[in-house]
């Protein structure tokens, strides 16, 4: 008994050690319950009978709901579920949310595979929905009325085989570079229109013993910034080239596609980016730039909602442009899609599904959108509009808009993305690796993802 | 008696039966004898049924369609029979070749140092130390923690600039290097903590076989030479037994290692840190189902040829005590 006794703490303490390790994880069920009842609301008063009257809509429903563990995908999620069970008291979701990234990627074709996917989910738009196999797993919605509010230039990005398959679940984001204006007002610089001006401001901000450039390699995924944003400077020089890519006739190692990749080096190479970069973490960047200790931060506008969250008045200091080319004249920048809202084609509740999807692509969506989250670029719904309060930046990104210097990434172009590129930027932006290297093994990288794809060329 | 009884009582609950049952566990036990196999035909075929078809369900069948399936283009979807080319592409790609390399560094690096470190702990807890209990279960302690856990807690501990470790070189006045992002080290980052985390096995098992060594040896030693001598002609030529043991355990867990460098370094920067597993499970979240089921065959065979010949090698040389 003695021995015994003298082990209980010790596994006591092991035991919590590991719950707590668990605990940490995200994602698990949650029912949102709009109504305790949902179908006696609408019961005629007196009768245990359920509602005879009610149309198939009345009845008490359940909807399952499937969304990714980003802060800002579950607020905005969360809105919207919340004003559509308002309108609909007998709609009850059960809200599920997933990891991002590669291991969301799996979790939802998995589902979808082996048909257990919710009636609907979040998923992205472009070259990763094209992976989903829509036309056989998903509920095409090409000849709802609604289809008509979405804005045109989104629809592309959830289209297969001529179907449309999803409504857009946020606004569109900008790809460029996030900077601090007190750092440009204090160093008396202005807004970088080509390379060399970004170059030359870079140089002053490092004598002046500021980091000009945050990287932030712990997620590697933002290591890939400065070669996805560059799309548009590469469809300026090669308006087809998302085209020549796909049909395997254009690539990575030549210019002006190179560039991405020789900026990363150039980077390295002049000392711009931070002690640290390696360990540094996505929130951990926006921390430097909020605080000033990073000029700029490569990103994509919707980690403004993140600094907004930590610290309501340092947004006000964040602006964007986007990221330069050669030419000042064509200066614009690389706008992203967002995520979308798709039923899922074994859903038993498609009809209710596709109300809600009618009410994400109306205007009373987009207000319960704006109400939760600061909008982090344009709504992809026609007519609607930004809030008085929108953020600097989101107003640099409609400048660009409102004057057509946009280009949509290349990931919403051509449904060719290699799962790779995040590491090799990593190689790049650490001095690893070269430009032409890194771009080289990147062109082989999405062979593997063309041939998966059946795309003809490969 | 002496001290020696105790401590076989000791390891008997820590290990539940020492050495006998460990080295079986891998296969590495005495050829059947022929009481043995008259022992085996007492059964009716009818009892094996259930066994088998355990067996057949959730090992030969899966086996066989992680082959076949190693040969098509498979989106989960659908499949198309491509032959060999997943294999090819595994090859051509330097980033799965240095992964192979990786992996093998880390499996040699690994079961050299769990051999070494464990061994002389074993010397050291099988001593007339005080407090050896407490110290032995100190070693094995993170062998019961989840390796999630300590992958996550080393990672913060080992932050170039923030983390405990590069704080206390700080305040000893060095300069500590950057122990997960420098790509010339990250590797042997990882593995250290992985000796750290898993010595406790190689621990146990040792202190079974020193434990188990007849007392005769250790008397003739006594008169004969000293501790050095002890050490040197009694328990590493008598140990052998466990030393194959944990040499096979830990050359086949460093071969398959994925949690601790996932978690502590996802495989980078860039590719440095990338073994065998880490790269297929990349392909795998990519969405190459095919070319993933191609690298854990690739897997399974790397780890059957180096492990097979040495496993019939130490049988050949397994000592009866």
């Amino acid at each position: 008994m003695r021995r015994f006794s003298k082990r209980v703490p010790l596994t006591l303490a092991v035991m919590a050690l590991i719950v707590a390790a668990c605990g940490g994880d995200g994602g698990g069920a949650t029912t949102t319950a709009a109504t305790d009842q949902g179908g006696s609301t609408t019961a005629p008063a007196g009768t245990d009978a359920p509602a005879t009257t009610a149309s198939p809509s009345e009845d008490a429903v359940t909807l399952s709901f499937l969304y990714d563990d980003n802060p800002v995908t579950i607020a905005t999620a969360e809105a919207l579920v919340a004003a559509f069970t308002a309108t609909h008291p007998n709609v009850t979701f059960e809200t599920e949310t997933r990891p991002g990234g590669g291991e969301g990627d799996n979790l939802v074709k998995t589902r979808l595979a082996t048909g257990e996917m919710t009636d609907v989910f979040w998923y992205n738009t472009g070259s990763l929905f094209q992976a989903l196999n829509p036309t056989e797993t998903i509920v095409p919605i090409t000849d709802e009325p609604y289809i008509e509010n979405i804005v045109d230039s989104f629809l592309p990005t959830v289209t297969a085989e001529g179907g449309v398959y999803g409504v857009p679940s946020q606004t569109a984001m900008g790809g460029g570079v996030l900077y601090n204006k007190t750092v440009y007002e204090d160093l008396g610089l202005s807004v970088p229109t080509t390379w060399e001006e970004f170059a030359a401001n870079n140089d002053a901000i490092l004598a002046a013993g500021i980091t000009p450039v945050g990287q932030t390699y712990t997620d590697t995924w933002t290591s890939q910034l400065f070669v996805l944003a560059d799309y548009y400077n590469i469809q300026t020089q090669d308006p087809d080239w998302a085209e020549k890519y796909t049909n395997n006739q254009a690539k990575y190692v030549d210019q002006p596609a190179l560039a991405g990749f020789e900026h990363l080096q150039e980077g390295f190479e002049k000392g711009w980016y931070q002690e640290n970069f390696g360990s540094t973490t996505f929130d951990d960047g926006l921390v430097l730039l909020a605080n000033g200790e990073i000029a700029h931060y490569p990103m994509l506008t919707f980690a403004l909602d993140a600094i907004a969250q930590n610290d309501a008045e340092a947004v006000q200091n964040i602006g964007f442009f986007g990221q330069p080319g050669n030419d000042a004249a064509t200066h614009g920048t690389t706008i992203w899609m967002p995520a979308g809202i798709y039923i899922a084609s074994t859903s038993e509740q498609q009809e209710v599904a596709k109300e809600f999807l009618a009410f994400v692509a109306s205007l009373e969506g987009v207000d319960a959108m704006t109400a939760a989250v600061a909008p982090q670029g344009p709504y992809m719904i026609e007519g609607a509009s930004l809030p008085e309060d929108t953020l600097p930046a989101v107003l640099d990104i409609q400048a660009y808009i409102d004057a057509g210097a946009t280009a949509p990434a290349l990931e919403f172009l051509s449904p060719i993305k290699g799962p790779n590129l995040e590491f090799l930027t990593v190689e790049v932006g650490s001095g690893l690796s070269t430009a032409a290297d890194a771009a080289a093994l990147y062109d082989e990288d999405v062979i593997a993802q063309a041939q998966q794809l059946g795309l003809p060329g490969w | 008696m002496n001290q020696r009884t105790e401590a076989t009582s000791e390891v008997g609950s820590l290990s539940a039966g020492g050495t006998a049952t460990v080295p079986s566990a891998l296969g590495v036990e005495h050829r059947p004898t022929k009481t043995r196999l008259l022992a085996h035909k007492a059964y009716p075929h009818s009892f094996y049924i259930p066994a088998a078809i355990v067996y057949a369900v959730l090992f030969i069948v899966p086996t066989g369609m992680a082959f076949f399936f190693s040969l098509t283009r498979w989106s989960l979807f659908d499949w198309e029979f491509i032959g060999f080319e997943n294999f090819v592409l595994f090859f051509n790609r330097p980033a799965l070749v240095s992964s192979m390399r990786n992996t093998l560094i880390y499996a040699v690096v690994t079961s050299g140092l769990k051999v070494v470190l464990g061994l002389l702990l074993a010397v050291l807890f099988t001593s007339m130390i005080r407090l050896k209990t407490v110290m032995r279960s100190m070693v094995f302690f993170p062998v019961i923690v989840s390796i999630v856990a300590v992958g996550i807690t080393f990672k913060i501990l080992m932050h170039p600039s923030e983390g405990l470790i590069n704080k206390t070189i700080e305040l000893l006045g060095g300069v500590g290097p950057s122990w997960l992002t420098d790509p010339q080290i990250a590797l042997l980052s990882v593995a250290l903590v992985d000796v750290w985390r898993g010595v406790g096995i190689a621990l146990v098992i040792f202190i079974a076989g020193i434990v188990s060594i007849p007392e005769e040896y250790t008397d003739a030693v006594r008169i004969d030479g000293g501790a050095w001598a002890r050490f040197r002609h009694v328990i590493v030529p008598l140990s052998r037994n466990a030393t194959f043991t944990v040499i096979l355990l830990s050359l086949i867990g460093g071969l398959r290692s994925f949690d601790l460098i996932w978690t502590m370094t996802g495989g980078g920067p860039g590719f440095t840190t990338d073994v065998i597993a880490s790269a297929i499970f990349k392909q795998y979240q990519a969405g190459f189902y095919g070319l993933s089921t191609a690298g854990n065959v690739i897997l399974f065979i790397a780890v059957s040829i180096i492990v097979f010949p040495l496993m019939r090698y130490f049988n050949r040389k397994e000592l009866d005590l």
